[in-house]
C-alpha cells in the first residue's frame, strides 16, 4: 500500500497527487511514468511522473478524471492508500546537448510536459513552451511553466484567457517568425500531437512526441502498447513512451486507443452510479 | 496387492456443457479410494525409472507406496524432500513425457497416473493439516531471488530451507509469475498458487511486489543493499509477432496480454476494472499450451467458435495430449496444416478475418519436426473478430540491458556457465526460461533448485577462506 501525503486540484477535474514511493523515486528521471492501483481488482494505470522528489521519497502524479479508474483516484485524499504503485517505468526522454527547445503540452498533458521543460532549463537550455486549454478555468501549472521559460505561450480553444487558438497556431507562428530549435517537445491528446508533428515537418525539426497508449504491465510483457513508428512495431512501455513525431502512425493509434472506450463508458457509469445513489440511464 | 488394470483411474472431470461456461477447475481431482486403487499400480521398481524422468528426481515409488499404506501425509513428506509445488506440477507437469513415459506399467498398457497421485497428495496435504514450519536456523546471509514464478520460488524454498534470509523481488502486483498470470484458473487454480505462496512466507522468504529489477532498482543496487548472491529467474516473457499485415488491428491480442487480461486481472469477473473484447469467433495463432490455453479461456468468455491455426498436424502440435483432448471436449476447433498471412480489418480497424494458406509438410528441419511448406494457390479466408497470436516468447531484456557483464546468446536468453546456473557475473546465478527460453514450470524448478545449491555452496567456499 502507498500512502497519498498531498493530494489538491489544480483546475475542475484535474488533480495533483503526491504519493510516498521510495524504490521508485531511486531512479525515476524525467519522461518515465508510473503504473498504480487505485484498489485490489482496480486496472493497472499508466501514470507519467511528473516529480520524483529524494528529500521526502514522494512521487507527484497530475491527473484528469476522465474514466472510471480516475474518478476513483479523484476520491482519495491525502492520508489515504493506493493498492499498488510500480516503477520508474520506459526510457527516459533524452534531452542532453539540447541548447533551444520547444515544449508543447495540451491539457492534462501539460502534467507531462513540465519536467522536461523544468529540466531542460535547469540543464541552461532555452526554454519556449506552448500550452493549450479548452478554456481559462482549466489551466494549471502556469506559475511553474513561467518559472522554467524564457517565454510562455498559453493558449486557450475559446479565447477566455484572452489568446484564443490552438497550439499549433502558435508554434507555426514562431517557426514562421524565424524561429528555430533543437527539438519540439509535445505531449498531450494524439490529435494534438499529430498536428504539432505535421506541423515542424516542412521546417524539418526533429520533433519528440510523449505517447500513451493503453497498456497493461508496463515491462513489454502484454504488447498492448505497441505503436508503428517508422513501420516498425515499438512497445511503447519499454521502447518509448517518447518517439519521434515525424514517424509515428497516429491515425491507428487513435484507433487503437479507442478499443475499450464503450467499456469504459460503461464502467464508469456504473462507478457514478453505485457512489452518487443517482440511477440515470 | 499389485492392481493390475492396464488402465489409470479415470480422473473425474467436469462436463464439457458446463465447464464452458465458468473458469473453475476442470479435473477434479482423486478420492482417498482412487488414489490408493491407483497407487497399487506401482511395481515399486527397485530401479526406479520414473525418477529419472523427474527433472527435480522426486522419489516417485517410495511415495507412492506411502499412499498404499494410506499415510498420505507421510508422502507428502516425502515429495518435498524435491519439490517446493506438487499442487502445482501435479496440475501442469507433462508427466506423459517425463516420470510416467519412463513407468515400467507404461510397456503393457498406461503408466501409473504419477501426476495425477502427487496432486492428490498435495491437495490432501492442504486440505487436511496446517504444516507447523520449523525455523531453521538462520545463517544471517542475504540472497536476493528476482521473479516469482517456478524457477525462483524453487530457488527461494530451497534457500529458505538452508537457513538463508531471501527476498524475492516481483514486478507485478501479485507473486506468481507465470503460474498467476498465465496458465488459467480452470488449469490451476490461483488458491493453491497463493497457499504454495504462503508456505514460502512461512519459512521465511519476504515477497516484495511491485518492484522491477532492471528499472526501480538494478542488481547493482541489490548488491550495494547487502544481498551475497542474486539468482534471476525472470522468465521468458515477450511475446512475440508474426510480422505479418494487420497486427496492429483492433482485436488483435498477443497471448500474454489476452492471459493477463483473462488470469491476472480477472476480466472475467464483474467485479474486475479491466476490460476484455468479448468476440464471437476467435482464431488463436499457434499450437502450444498457451494456444490451448487461450483458445479454452475466449470459449469461456462465450466466443462461439473458436480455432486453434497451427501450421504443422497433430502429430506435431507441441501441446499437452491431455490439454488437447479437453479442448476438443469444449468444442474448440484444430484447423491444422493452415498458417495465416494476413489479418484483414473494417474501415473502423477491427480485425475482420484473416487470410491464410494451407501447407504441407516436407522433410524434417534443425528441431526434428517436418518443415511446414506452403501449398500453392491455396489461400483462404477466416472470418473472426478476434485473433491472439500465440506463437513462443523470449527472455525480457530489463535486467540484462541494465547490468554490465551480464552476457545473453543471440535469443537474448542469459548463458550459464553449467547447469549450476553461474553467470558471466560474479554472484549472480540464473536459471528457467530466461536462460533456456520458454519451456515447462518443472524444468524452470529443477534450475531453480540447482541454482540454490550452486548457491550455498558458493556461499560457504567465501566463508571458509
Amino acid at each position: 500500500m502507498f500512502l497519498i501525503t498531498e493530494k489538491r486540484a489544480l483546475a475542475p477535474k484535474v488533480s495533483l497527487m503526491k504519493v510516498k514511493a521510495p524504490y521508485v523515486v531511486k531512479h525515476a528521471k524525467p519522461g518515465q511514468f508510473v503504473i498504480l492501483r487505485v484498489e485490489e481488482n482496480g486496472e493497472r494505470v499508466p501514470m507519467t511522473i511528473t516529480e520524483a522528489n529524494r528529500v521526502d521519497g514522494t512521487i507527484t502524479i497530475i491527473f484528469q478524471e476522465i474514466g472510471a479508474t480516475t474518478f476513483k483516484m479523484n476520491q482519495l485524499n491525502a492520508g489515504d492508500y493506493l493498492h499498488d504503485f510500480v516503477g520508474p517505468l520506459g526510457r527516459a526522454s533524452e534531452l542532453e546537448g539540447l541548447k533551444k527547445v520547444a515544449v508543447v503540452g495540451g491539457g492534462v498533458g501539460c502534467a507531462i510536459a513540465y519536467p522536461v521543460a523544468k529540466a531542460l532549463h535547469d540543464q541552461g537550455a532555452i526554454v519556449h513552451t506552448i500550452i493549450g486549454f479548452r478554456n481559462k478555468d482549466l489551466i494549471f501549472l502556469e506559475d511553474e511553466f513561467n518559472q522554467c521559460s524564457d517565454m510562455l505561450i498559453v493558449t486557450t480553444d475559446d479565447g477566455s484567457n484572452g489568446n484564443q487558438g490552438f497550439v499549433t497556431n502558435a508554434l507555426k507562428k514562431l517557426l514562421e517568425s524565424g524561429e528555430r530549435y533543437d527539438e519540439v517537445f509535445t505531449i498531450g491528446p494524439l490529435p494534438m500531437m499529430k498536428f504539432v508533428s505535421l506541423t515542424t515537418k516542412p521546417f524539418n525539426i526533429k520533433t519528440i512526441v510523449s505517447m500513451n497508449p493503453i497498456m497493461i504491465d508496463g515491462t513489454g510483457m502484454c504488447g498492448g502498447c505497441r505503436v508503428t513508428v517508422g513501420n516498425e512495431m515499438k512497445f511503447a512501455c519499454v521502447d518509448g513512451p517518447d518517439f519521434d513525431g515525424h514517424l509515428v502512425d497516429f491515425d491507428e493509434a487513435i484507433r487503437r486507443n479507442q478499443m475499450y472506450s464503450p467499456f469504459e463508458k460503461r464502467q464508469l457509469d456504473e462507478n457514478c452510479n453505485l457512489l452518487r445513489g443517482v440511477k440515470h440511464d | 496387492m499389485i492392481n493390475l488394470s492396464l488402465k489409470k483411474n479415470e480422473m473425474p472431470l467436469q462436463d464439457p456443457k458446463e465447464r464452458i461456461n465458468n473458469f473453475d477447475e476442470v479435473s477434479l481431482g482423486y478420492s482417498l479410494e482412487q488414489a490408493i486403487d491407483e497407487a497399487k499400480r506401482c511395481l515399486a521398481c527397485k530401479h526406479k525409472p520414473c525418477v529419472k524422468g523427474c527433472p527435480v528426481e522426486i522419489d516417485i515409488p517410495r511415495f507412492i507406496q506411502k499412499i498404499t499404506q494410506g499415510e498420505i501425509e507421510e508422502a507428502y513428506q516425502i515429495i518435498g524432500e524435491s519439490s517446493s509445488l506438487p499442487s502445482v506440477c501435479g496440475r501442469v507437469c507433462p508427466q506423459e513425457t517425463q516420470c510416467e513415459e519412463l513407468c515400467v506399467r507404461a510397456i503393457k498398457g498406461e503408466s501409473v497416473a504419477i501426476g495425477r497421485l502427487e496432486r492428490f497428495v498435495a491437495d490432501y496435504h492442504h486440505n487436511n493439516k496446517h504444516l507447523l514450519i520449523e525455523h531453521v536456523q538462520s545463517n544471517n546471509h542475504k540472497i536476493a531471488v528476482v521473479g516469482s514464478g517456478p524457477s525462483g520460488i524453487s530457488c527461494a524454498y530451497d534457500l529458505a530451507q538452508l537457513g538463508y534470509k531471501v527476498t524475492m523481488f516481483e514486478a507485478l502486483h501479485i507473486p506468481g509469475g507465470v503460474l498467476v498470470y498465465g496458465i488459467p484458473e480452470f488449469r490451476l487454480p490461483k488458491e493453491i498458487v497463493r497457499t504454495e505462496i504462503k508456505t514460502l512466507q512461512d519459512l521465511g522468504v519476504e515477497i516484495e511486489t511491485n518492484v522491477i529489477i532492471g528499472k526501480t532498482l538494478s542488481i547493482e543496487d541489490l548488491f550495494e543493499d547487502g544481498f551475497e548472491a542474486v539468482f534471476i529467474g525472470t522468465g521468458a516473457g515477450l511475446p512475440k509477432f508474426m510480422n505479418i499485415p494487420g497486427e496492429m488491428l483492433n482485436g488483435v491480442y498477443s497471448a500474454n496480454e489476452f492471459l493477463t487480461r483473462v488470469n491476472l486481472m480477472k476480466a472475467y469477473h464483474q467485479s474486475s476494472a479491466t476490460p476484455i473484447q468479448m468476440a464471437k469467433r476467435v482464431a488463436v495463432i499457434g499450437g502450444g499450451n498457451v494456444a490451448v490455453d487461450a483458445a479454452r479461456c475466449a470459449k469461456r468468455l462465450g466466443a462461439e467458435e473458436v480455432s486453434i491455426v497451427y501450421r504443422r498436424s497433430m502429430k506435431e502440435l507441441p501441446a499437452r495430449l491431455e490439454e488437447i483432448e479437453h479442448a476438443e471436449e469444449e468444442g474448440i476447433i484444430f484447423k491444422l496444416l493452415t498458417n495465416p498471412v494476413q489479418i484483414i480489418g473494417d474501415e473502423k480497424g477491427y480485425v475482420q478475418s484473416i487470410e491464410c494458406v494451407q501447407m504441407e509438410l516436407g522433410e524434417p528441419d534443425s528441431s526434428g519436426r517436418r518443415r511446414p511448406l506452403i501449398k500453392k494457390d491455396s489461400n483462404f479466408i477466416i472470418e473472426v473478430e478476434s485473433v491472439i497470436m500465440a506463437i513462443g516468447t523470449t527472455p525480457n531484456p530489463l535486467i540484462t540491458s541494465t547490468t554490465k557483464g551480464l552476457d545473453t546468446n543471440s535469443s537474448g536468453c542469459i548463458i550459464t556457465k553449467d547447469d549450476s546456473g553461474k553467470t558471466s557475473r560474479e554472484m549472480v546465478f540464473a536459471g528457467g526460461d530466461v536462460v533456456t527460453g520458454a519451456a515447462t514450470v518443472i524444468l524452470a524448478m529443477g534450475a531453480g533448485r540447482k541454482s540454490a545449491h550452486a548457491i550455498d555452496m558458493k556461499i560457504r567456499s567465501l566463508n571458509q577462506k
